[in-house]
């Protein structure tokens, strides 16, 4: 009798936790896609309504409008932001992908960018990676060290350097300026060691014995056993550069070069009805790459917290 | 015979790779030295001489005009406040998140997906969300006064600091949520079931065990979050522009302020500072965790 009520009570208490639970999480979701959901349903909206409801904060020069806004009524203060479009439109997806194509040059600037570092970091990644998680060497431990210092340097660090050494190199407003450093990007190293230390070493020094050169085992060993390694770090490099702001403002001085995402940083009042379809068209890669790719950016991200 | 062969091929292999770890570590190491070690010797350089081009070495001068300029100092504080704030809550949040989603929660993947969706976005993409919302005549303040509040002046004022951390919460929360919850897995089960059998509660099985084998995770957590701490600059920029409130004004703010006036000593001294700071503080850190692993 007894432990049958404390089993109820167990029970509802368990059950009465997880709603709780669930309500909280949900809450918090919310607040965790806001900007992402307010983003998309934007970019529904037709470039006039948004100009018009963005119309409290855009700052405009005119003195004279200046006067007339506050003296609009206390519903036009603010800028609210509508749920639900008063009219549906896929206009400024139109015109950003077929009227105007200058975004579409953006977006492909970012695409130039972004590709050649991935690439470049995977297979610089994996060939220094395999030097420090399955050879034994003098210098192993310090350079190890070394590459997590740069790993950890804020790009303001680098900066004046990178910047004195891409003018000397010639490569100043090219992209490789930004193409280069960000390849021999330090993180893809740290985290291909740690995809490949799983790797037992005796596999290796069997593959020895038999007589293959490092570059085969590299190549019919250690590679297949790290291949949600690559494709991990593919994402998470992907995601990193596709997200670069810093480097393309200083390096690029000709606005025709630059990414997407300077672009929307800086967007004109002018472009502020298309801003919300050009924003979500940029942030559409990422999220394909994400749902597309869960599992391994999971497991990229739980990875680099592993000590090796 | 045999056994002499052996020895002498495995003598071979491992007398060999060295030559051929060179092989592998050409490329990368020749690209970071360049655009890297040597960049940071230079820079280094650049904070002992009075000017860049065939300046005289003034040692640590430079480094004494930094530490007495207003900005720097204003910057260093506020770069130091914000860590501090900043880290703690982003940790705090992302255990309890973790935590939370360990066991059997209902659409688990979706909240998880959820989470780690701000890491994933290009923050390009929603700063002008952010701004319309944080603005003075933004959505927010909207909210306040039709609550029959006061509106703030988000961005341009004492609470700017707050707007920050809750984007860097945003942005980082996830991260940590899932290193948390792989440190969470990694805890065997029979740890738990052996705590139940003596008795232990929630509570105590919370103390005795999770939080012991979190221990390393959460070091590694800890590391992680000071770093991306620092890496807020590019969302702050973006939101509040070169010359943000006062009580924004970081570090990174100073650097980027100085490079564009070219002003390369002070930028430098001052990179130069941050660099060794941050070397230090993850020696002492990594040092304290190799105490504390042996101590377990």
């Amino acid at each position: 009798m007894k432990s049958g009520g404390i089993m109820l009570r167990g029970k509802f208490g368990s059950k009465l936790y997880k709603g709780v639970l669930t309500a909280f999480l949900a809450l918090l979701v919310v607040v965790f896609v806001f900007p992402i959901v307010m983003t998309t349903i934007h970019s529904f909206k037709t470039p006039s309504e948004i100009k018009s409801e963005m119309k409290p904060i855009i700052k405009s020069s005119d003195e004279e409008e200046q006067n007339n806004q506050q003296s609009i009524g206390e519903e036009n203060k603010y800028v609210q932001l509508k749920l639900i479009p008063s009219k549906a439109t896929l206009n400024a997806y139109y015109d950003i992908l077929l009227a105007q194509p200058q975004f579409l040059m953006l977006f492909w600037n970012s695409m130039r960018l972004t590709a050649p570092i991935v690439a470049g970091q995977v297979i610089l990644s994996v060939l220094a990676a395999y030097a420090f998680s399955q050879l034994r060497f003098r210098l192993r431990e310090p350079l190890f060290f070394a590459y997590i210092v740069v790993m950890l340097m804020p790009f303001q660090v680098t900066l004046v350097p990178n910047y004195i050494m891409a003018n000397s190199l010639g490569l100043l407003n090219s992209e490789w300026s930004i193409i280069l450093p960000g390849m021999f990007n330090a993180f893809g190293v740290f985290l291909m060691r740690q995809f490949m230390q799983v790797v037992p070493y005796s596999y290796i020094e069997a593959a020895r014995m038999d007589g293959a050169g490092h570059l085969r085992i590299l190549l019919t060993i250690v590679l297949p056993m790290c291949r949600s390694g690559i494709a991990a770090l593919a994402v998470l490099a992907f995601i990193d550069n596709w997200n670069m702001v810093e480097q393309p403002l200083i390096f690029l001085k000709d606005a025709i070069k630059q990414p997407l995402s300077v672009y929307l940083a800086y967007i004109s009042e002018d472009d502020i009805g298309l801003a919300f379809a050009a924003s979500v068209i940029y942030m559409l890669p990422a999220i394909l790459l994400m749902l597309h790719a869960e599992k391994e950016l999971v497991e990229g991200v739980q990875l680099s917290g592993v000590k090796g | 015979m045999d056994g002499i062969n052996f020895g002498r091929r495995l003598l071979r292999v491992f007398r060999s790779d060295g030559s051929y770890a060179a092989l592998f570590l050409i490329p990368s190491v020749a690209g970071v030295t360049l655009f890297f070690f040597l960049p940071f010797g230079i820079g280094f350089y650049y904070s002992l001489v009075d000017t860049p081009i065939d300046g005289k070495l003034v040692g640590i001068r430079n480094y004494i005009d930094l530490l007495s300029n207003n900005s720097f100092k204003r910057a260093l504080w506020n770069s130091f406040l914000f860590t501090a704030l900043c880290v703690p809550i982003n940790m705090m949040l992302s255990l309890l998140l973790a935590g939370l989603l360990n066991g059997k929660v209902y659409g688990q993947r979706w909240f998880r997906l959820s989470f780690i969706s701000p890491l994933v976005i290009p923050v390009a993409s929603v700063v002008l969300i952010w701004q319309i919302f944080f603005e003075r005549n933004g959505t927010l303040n909207g909210w306040l006064e039709a609550w029959g509040m006061e509106p703030v002046d988000w961005m341009d004022s004492e609470s700017a600091m707050f707007i920050v951390i809750l984007i860097y919460i945003w942005k980082n929360v996830g991260y940590n949520m899932l290193l948390f919850l792989a440190g969470l897995q990694n805890i065997p089960e029979h740890l738990y079931e052996a705590a139940r059998i003596d008795g232990a509660g929630r509570w105590g099985q919370w103390r005795s065990i999770t939080i012991v084998y979190l221990t390393p995770t959460t070091f590694f957590v800890f590391v992680m979050s000071i770093i991306n701490s620092f890496k807020v600059f590019r969302e702050t920029y973006m939101l509040a522009g070169p010359y943000p409130h006062q009580s924004l004004y970081m570090l990174q703010h100073f650097m980027n302020n100085m490079f564009q006036q070219l002003d390369y000593q002070k930028m430098t001294s001052a990179a130069f500072l941050m660099a060794s700071t941050i070397v230090l503080m993850v020696l002492v850190l990594f040092t304290v965790e190799r105490r504390f692993n042996r101590w377990l």
